[in-house]
């Protein structure tokens, strides 16, 4: 009787808990929309299972409780029975893969107009590069690293040397426009995670990971580390800033590339093919920038 | 047919079967210490388990205080904590929950309900455990090793575990290492000989859809044992090339301090697909026996046969089967190709029909059933809720969109500790209750038990539920600290405050539980034979607990599945798989 009750508690009192909680995710701040859709489709789904479950198992602890004159049945299988609930069950897996599957395959197909930027993890700090006027990241490797180069980039790739380099400072993103991460680290593992932008992704030492996102909302946000990488893990923040495209320019303009920040490295060039042209796409959103790295370029 | 008598066994005379040699122990050294009787050997494994299990236990508490009262203990620093969290981990998945339900319940129950003598090899029995001793102690030497044990996660992945800027990369990740493979080594002859009683030693008459659920549980899971620690084996190993012979297997061109490491074009995502080649399994390797065991358990409480014994029993093939191909669920944000996610969501969620099956068919044996609310049935209910609420959690995660914005959150902490930490440890409870007094004679005290089980079941679901929800809003796992940011709220400091607490009173719960056994062992209620009216043979042992060679000079004889409860036409509401036909009233 007593364990029946209690069960009725907690299946009723955990509805009411995820309800009126205090805890929920963070207001969205990117295009991935579908992912929290996706969970609450799961909500709905498992959480009707849960609460039919545990309250027909308390019905059965309280109804078939222990009586000296009461035999149990004797059913050992019933097929029908048991048919039913696998295709019960099985529609509702169908249910929660559809929605899953589906926004799996927009979170794996970047778009091809998407900027390319890059965020370099290293115990434990975060830096960014951004791509410049040619819309192209110059290749790079770790044993290129030196304090004169600090994110190993190739010095014989004329698509790195316009590379807008941000160390330890703000990442700032433009609204509305999709991005691609390229994620890079020097060291160990590590993990680029934005709450808000409720994508994640590894930093994998010897590999470029990546996952996109289109910003949707202005606003700053924390950097967090989300893959264990050693005593400083949990100290490994930065901030990500979302702007609009004026506010995003301005702050473009400010920024220092490569051949700028590090004109030692970035002159130990052999071959310096003209800087070509980006697409014409990322033209369009640095409209003002490209005077700018025009500036910069030389 | 599963069900019911089969017609051949009805025919076998009960002859009488000459025990075979065993070597009967002549001294207390090889009675007590080096034995080789099963039964022994599952109580030295049990007593190793749990007492390294209460390291664990402890390593939480240190944990949580940490986690609860931040910048209190001054004693706990960020290298501590990365410790404790290491440490506790793979002290409870791999050296107390797949000690205890392979090494402890599968050798106690393995031989007895299959009607065997003994394990087929007992001296190697023997060796596996001392092996298993031995990969205990060096696992807890590392404790005291300078740097002190490794804090690189219980999933050791490099480069980190053997880089600089990791706790404990001198010492501690090398014996944690030889440990894991020393603990295989020893696993190894334990597991063959089980797999092999199973298949060869069984009674005559038990037939493989006759056995009890607790040794197809036991048997498929040691299966999986068996083709998934090789490749824990193998990542071991390297990582140990990786760290002690400069070798590259996992190793990438990285820095180290600052300073270009000595290694290049190593392959950190090779350790991870096989670490989780033995990691998912391995989750089925605790979960299947805590299957089976409850299935027998409910059965046996309830009063009533398990609801659909061969589904069960092809249910937990299926899942065996199944368990090989979902390993990279654990790597959707690991930065392997993404196309991989497709595949890993599709297995993942197929998985969850026949453990939701299992799920079903444990509910609808209780239903017409006569349930006795005993201490083990308390603890299988709870069992019950505690697996479908970590299973359901595993539907999120296993959707591979979903994933992403809750992988390394609290909300994994959650559901994996919910699924199989807790549900696994209730079903130990559930069985300690249930066969302890087979194995000393006595029961558990009653009122303790229930103080332990209504504080256990209720603290735990306290601790967990919640939990999930700081995930929701983003709270990382393994942070020794969150610190400032803008997006946790003021409140889920107060509910990591109440975590703590309720993790330290759970944990004053299973304090109580060991004082119980130890009390109990001495003084606890007589129980005699058979106390709980069960109809699998291991209670059917002439001698309570069983004698070396189990059951005296004449095997029993199988007439029937394990679940002739309540049949119709029968007074008694039990018939014993060795009864004969013409003794049935």
């Amino acid at each position: 009787m007593v364990l029946a009750v209690v069960l009725v508690i907690l299946a009723v009192g955990s509805v009411i808990f995820h309800i009126w909680s205090p805890w929920w995710s963070t207001e969205i701040a990117s295009n991935w929309g579908s992912i929290d859709n996706a969970i609450n489709i799961t909500f709905w789904i498992t959480g009707v299972a849960y609460v039919v479950i545990i309250l027909f198992m308390a019905y059965c602890i309280y109804k078939y409780r222990y009586r000296a004159d009461r035999r149990a049945d004797y059913e050992p299988e019933n097929n029908k029975l048991e048919w039913w609930l696998t295709w019960i069950t099985a529609a509702g897996v169908v249910g929660l893969l559809t929605p899953g599957l589906l926004a799996w395959n927009d979170f794996v197909t970047v778009p091809k107009d998407a900027l390319q930027y890059e965020v370099v993890g290293k115990q434990w700090e975060w830096n960014f590069r951004l791509p410049g006027k040619d819309g192209k990241l110059g290749t790079s490797k770790v044993s290129l690293i030196t304090d004169d180069n600090p994110f190993g980039i190739n010095p014989k790739d004329p698509n790195g040397q316009d590379d807008v380099l941000i160390e330890g400072d703000d990442l700032h993103l433009p609204l509305g426009v999709p991005i691609k991460m390229n994620l890079r680290s020097l060291d160990v593992l590590h993990d680029f995670y934005v709450p808000q932008f409720r994508a994640k992704m590894d930093l994998v030492p010897g590999m470029i990971t990546f996952f996109w996102l289109t910003p949707t909302r202005t606003g700053s946000f924390d950097i967090l580390c989300a893959e264990l990488c050693g005593v400083g893990h949990h100290a490994m923040r930065s901030t990500v800033v979302v702007d609009d495209k004026t506010a995003f320019n301005k702050w473009l303009q400010k920024q220092e590339t490569f051949a700028t920040l590090y004109p030692k490295s970035a002159a130990d060039k052999k071959q310096v093919a003209g800087t070509s042209a980006g697409p014409s796409e990322v033209k369009t959103v640095f409209s003002t920038s490209v005077t700018n790295s025009s500036k910069t370029i030389r | 047919m599963s069900n019911g008598v089969i017609e051949d066994s009805q025919v076998i005379p009960a002859a009488e079967v000459e025990e075979v040699e065993l070597y009967h122990a002549k001294s207390f050294i090889t009675k007590w210490v080096f034995c080789q009787d099963a039964k022994v050997i599952a109580i030295q494994y049990s007593v190793t388990a749990i007492a390294i299990g209460l390291v664990g236990l402890v390593l939480s508490w240190l944990m949580r205080l940490q986690l609860g009262f931040p910048d209190v203990f001054s004693f706990i620093d960020a290298e501590s904590y990365y410790q404790y969290v290491t440490m506790h981990g793979m002290i409870m998945v791999v050296y107390l929950l797949t000690a205890l339900f392979l090494g402890g319940f599968g050798n106690y129950l393995i031989p007895l309900m299959v009607g065997a003598r003994d394990m087929v090899f007992p001296y190697m029995n023997m060796l596996s455990y001392w092996i298993y001793l031995l990969a205990t102690l060096i696992l807890a030497a590392s404790f005291f090793v300078p740097g002190g044990p490794t804090g690189a996660g219980w999933t050791l992945y490099p480069p980190q575990s053997i880089s600089e800027g990791t706790p404990g990369i001198n010492g501690g990740i090398i014996l944690m290492l030889v440990s894991l493979a020393f603990f295989i080594i020893g696993f190894t002859m334990g597991g063959l000989n089980y797999v092999v009683t199973v298949l060869q030693a069984r009674t005559r008459g038990m037939t493989l859809m006759r056995m009890p659920l607790t040794v197809w549980g036991i048997f498929v899971a040691t299966i999986l044992a068996l083709l998934a620690f090789p490749a824990l084996f193998v990542a071991a190993i390297m990582t140990l090339f990786d760290k002690l012979l400069g070798t590259s297997f996992f190793m990438p061109e990285m820095l180290v301090q600052g300073e270009l490491g000595p290694h290049e074009n190593g392959s950190p995502l090779l350790f991870q697909h096989l670490f989780w080649f033995f990691g998912h399994p391995e989750v089925y390797i605790v979960a299947l026996p805590a299957f089976g065991v409850v299935s027998d358990i409910i059965s046996t409480h309830a009063r009533k046969n398990i609801f659909g014994y061969r589904m069960m029993v092809w249910a937990i093939v299926a899942i065996g089967g199944l368990s090989f191909i979902v390993w990279a669920h654990h790597m959707y944000v690991s930065g392997m190709n993404p196309y991989f996610g497709f595949f890993f969501a599709t297995t993942t969620l197929i998985i969850a029909v026949p453990t939701a099956l299992k799920l079903y068919n444990w509910v609808l044996t209780l239903y017409k059933g006569n349930i006795h609310l005993t201490i083990p049935m308390l603890f299988c209910v709870a069992f019950i809720l505690t697996f479908l609420n970590g299973g359901i959690t595993g539907l999120f995660l296993g959707n591979v969109v979903v994933d992403i914005p809750l992988s390394d959150t609290m909300f994994v902490v959650a559901h994996f500790h919910m699924v199989m930490g807790i549900a696994p440890v209730l079903v130990i409870f559930a069985a300690i209750y249930h066969w302890f007094p087979l194995m000393s004679g006595r029961f558990l005290n009653e009122f303790w038990g229930q103080v332990h089980f209504w504080v256990t079941f209720l603290g735990t679901y306290l601790i967990y539920f919640p939990m999930h929800y700081l995930g929701f809003v983003g709270v990382p796992r393994r942070y020794f600290e969150i610190g400032e940011t803008s997006f946790i709220p003021e409140s889920a400091v107060v509910l990591n405050e109440f975590i703590t607490i309720m993790v330290l009173i759970v944990g004053v719960a299973q304090i109580i539980f060991i004082i119980n056994i130890i009390m109990s062992i001495f003084n606890g209620k007589l129980a005699g034979k058979n106390p709980w009216n069960s109809t699998t043979l291991e209670w059917q042992a002439e001698t309570t607990p069983p004698g070396h060679g189990n059951f005296g000079k004449e095997l029993p004889i199988c007439y029937r599945w394990a679940y002739e409860y309540s049949p119709p036409g029968v007074k008694a509401d039990f018939v014993p798989q060795n009864l004969a036909p013409d003794k049935i009233k």
